[in-house]
């Protein structure tokens, strides 16, 4: 860090070096390296796309075409030591004067996150090399913008990022930290939405632990950190009485209930006290207690709601298996759905009486469309009924034509 | 004159025919259809393709009538009409569901009208105008199709629109002028729902009532055409029976079953199916994406998909230019089989324009074929 910071002085500009010069790094480096090598990747840069290159970085003087020379002239950096990649990248990345020029949106204060960031930490206080650095999750030559899809740190690749050192059992031994976030962040809600639907807004792991000040969320802040997203649940639960009698027993927020990196599709049968569900792990059916009977009266909305919407649907399947349209009680349908999300998300208010008013509209619609249904069907039925009646008259009207026709013969 | 006691032993149904023959010689008519005759043979049965193609337009007409009472023409207010038509007034989803489908056979019949009448040879002298109106009648029954396509305002009916109203464009010199007076603009908008709404539910429906009086007419004063074997049979060996009421009869027989057929079409399968699909679907939407495989109604495949295989130039043309101009002659050369077929002029076969004929229907079916199974 100290010899990163001593290298903080001069700050590149986009037009210190002629273009007409700028190819002599890359002419010699790139016949001695392979294609993993700087000059071989530097293509994709998008500092070499923003007009930057080797010796805005490196130091030196490009345009002499002897490498021992290049090293021997004026402000010639090198290659950093791993414990300066920070500092060394900072020069330029906490300098909102300088970065203005190239991407005024872009925040300068990487660095000063990086120092909260447990990773950050280690490298200063312990001199681990083997925490993340710029480069650890950025790559060195072929730094992408968050938005490229080829980009390391784009969001259906920061899983893998991350995981390249954290799923690494034999590279993680030393810290005595989980190595199966990955596993299960993968099968998690989150990461089916984001890796396999492809939800750029699903949360990776930056979205949770931040990325430059990555570190994981306090007790306290964890309900803050999923509310980012899940504001609705969070407020409630802010409201409720678990939030009081969480801080007390130390527990963690969402977590608690929800798990972190592995976060399943929640359902109705979550809520209950039976051997199994959730509500179960710390309250007892038998306790006579207000939070018991809540429980209870929570899960029993929720399944009548499910139940339901289910029979409606069945319903509604049915009669456009008969070729009945049915688009108006479709939306319907899902308006009903949309009514048992708001149910589902009100369970965080962990009170049975703000409940009943949503499970309440949501049995009146489905009853709705399950009587519409239910018309429908009937509907089919009837038109049945009348081209049978239809029928057997055309029917009988084309026999009497055809006896009359014989005999007229 | 037969005084009131006479009177009063008549039926009713006599009573009101002889009140009508009072007034307009009916009677005359009447006395011609009983003397007029209809050959008996073995293909006789082509004979009821007629009545049946003019009976389906019929239903056509009426329940076009019934449907016009809650369509709305707009870009804002067509599909909403036709939704409120299919899923709130009484029996509206019957009548939508008989008008398409009746729509479907009559041109289905009306084309084996025609290869039956073409195999025949019954366009033969005396009947050139007779061909010459029923083809007519044929291509308004297309445009009637193309243009009711596009009314119910939905995803497919636009797309569908969007490709056929492009493909004038290939053109020369009056391409864009002419898909610009079909479309009502550059684009298909509200304005082509105007304006097709108008050919289909009045100058085409006046069109095709001048030309089918025409056909009948031509049909009535010249009689079913003999087959070309007859003309060699002594007039004993030739059968025929009256045209009222044996064949008349025999024809309201075969309207009543093919009624019975729709209503059942229409209750089962109400969107039709298979390649005969009308679902309402989604509202058209100009900005959303077209769908992956826009396809034309069944009876433009043939030449939908002639034009798609076409490499895109042709000698010095670009291929659809040359596709459209291939089309034509071909029609023309259709239109006038009846002045070029000299043999059957002097009723014998034509070899030569039977296997035309095999060749144009040979045609028509591959390339639906293809339409619908290559990618």
């Amino acid at each position: 860090m100290i010899a990163g910071l001593l290298l903080v002085g001069t700050i590149p500009s986009a037009t210190a070096v002629p273009a007409s010069t700028q190819s002599n790094c890359v002419k010699c480096h790139f016949d001695i390296e392979d294609e993993n090598g700087a000059a071989h990747q530097i293509g994709r840069d998008i500092h070499q796309q923003s007009g930057l290159y080797c010796s805005d970085c490196h130091g030196g003087n490009p345009a002499l075409d002897d490498m021992d020379a290049i090293r021997a002239s004026a402000g010639y950096r090198g290659v950093p030591d791993r414990l300066a990649i920070p500092a060394f990248c900072s020069r330029c990345h906490s300098d909102a004067r300088y970065m203005h020029e190239y991407n005024p949106s872009l925040s300068v204060d990487q660095w000063e996150k990086y120092q909260t960031s447990v990773h950050g930490m280690r490298l200063a206080e312990k001199k681990d090399r083997k925490v993340a650095t710029c480069v650890s999750c950025h790559t060195a030559h072929s730094i992408g913008a968050a938005k490229m899809p080829y980009s390391s740190t784009y969001p259906q690749n920061l899983p893998t990022t991350c995981g390249r050192c954290h799923a690494d059992k034999a590279y993680m031994a030393e810290y005595g930290i989980p190595t199966d976030q990955l596993e299960k962040y993968t099968r998690s809600v989150h990461g089916i939405a984001l890796l396999e639907r492809g939800d750029l807004g699903a949360p990776a792991c930056n979205d949770c632990h931040g990325n430059h000040g990555a570190a994981p969320p306090g007790i306290a802040s964890l309900d803050a950190v999923c509310g980012l997203c899940h504001a609705i649940e969070a407020h409630l639960f802010d409201g409720s009485p678990h939030r009081p009698a969480f801080i007390e027993q130390g527990l963690p927020m969402c977590e608690t209930c929800h798990g972190n990196h592995e976060i399943l599709k929640p359902s109705d049968s979550l809520i209950g006290l039976a051997e199994g569900q959730l509500c179960a792990t710390c309250h007892a059916a038998d306790d006579q207690s207000k939070a018991s009977a809540d429980i209870l009266k929570v899960s029993a909305g929720l399944r009548s709601l499910g139940n339901a919407a289910d029979s409606a649907a069945h319903l509604l399947s049915l009669a456009g298996a008969k070729g009945m349209m049915i688009t108006d009680e479709e939306f319907m349908l899902k308006e009903v759905g949309q009514i048992r999300v708001q149910a589902r998300s009100t369970v965080h208010a962990f009170a049975a009486d703000s409940l009943t008013p949503k499970v309440e509209e949501g049995l009146a619609k489905a009853e709705d469309v399950r009587k519409r249904a239910v018309k429908l069907i009937e509907e089919y039925d009837f038109r049945r009924f009348g081209l049978g009646i239809a029928s057997i008259f055309i029917t009988l009207l084309a026999l009497g034509l055809y006896l009359k026709i014989r005999r007229l013969g | 004159m037969p005084g009131p006691e006479h009177r009063q032993q008549q039926s009713l149904p006599r009573r009101l025919y002889g009140w009508a023959d009072t007034r307009f010689s009916i009677g005359d008519l009447v006395d011609y259809m009983r003397h007029k005759t209809v050959p008996v043979h073995g293909h006789s049965i082509f004979y009821y393709l007629g009545g049946l193609t003019l009976f389906l337009f019929l239903v056509q007409v009426g329940t076009g009538i019934l449907l016009l009472m809650y369509y709305r023409p707009g870009a804002d207010s067509a599909y909403e009409s036709v939704r409120f038509i299919v899923s709130e007034v009484s029996f509206g989803w019957l009548i939508r569901s008989l008008h398409s489908w009746s729509a479907n056979l009559m041109i289905l019949v009306a084309f084996l009208h025609m290869f039956t009448v073409y195999f025949t040879q019954a366009y033969r002298k005396p009947r050139e105008l007779t061909w010459f109106t029923g083809m007519a009648l044929l291509g308004l029954g297309m445009a009637f199709g193309f243009s009711g396509y596009l009314l119910p305002w939905n995803e497919l009916s636009f797309f569908a629109t969007r490709v056929g109203t492009g493909m004038v464009r290939a053109l020369p010199f009056v391409g864009d002028y002419l898909m610009q007076v079909l479309r009502g603009g550059d684009e298909v908008t509200g304005a082509t729902i105007g304006r097709f709404f108008g050919l289909h539910v009045a100058i085409l429906p006046a069109a095709f009532t001048l030309v089918i009086a025409a056909h009948l007419l031509f049909v009535q004063r010249q009689g079913m055409s003999e087959p070309v074997d007859w003309m060699t049979k002594n007039q004993n060996e030739k059968k025929f029976i009256t045209f009222f009421p044996n064949f008349l009869y025999r024809d309201l027989l075969l309207w009543l079953l093919a009624l019975n057929v729709l209503a059942l079409l229409a209750v089962f399968f109400p969107d039709g199916i298979g390649i005969v699909h009308w679902p309402l679907g989604q509202k058209a939407d100009p900005f959303a994406p077209p769908p992956l495989m826009i396809r034309p109604e069944w009876y433009f495949m043939f030449a939908f998909e002639a034009l798609r295989l076409l490499p895109v130039h042709v000698l010095f043309l670009e291929g659809e230019l040359f596709g459209i101009i291939l089309f034509g002659l071909g029609g023309i050369l259709w239109l006038l089989v009846p002045f070029l077929d000299k043999s059957s002029n002097l009723n014998r076969r034509s070899p030569l324009f039977m296997w035309f004929g095999v060749l144009v229907v040979a045609f028509i079916v591959v390339m639906t074929i293809l339409g619908y199974t290559l990618p």
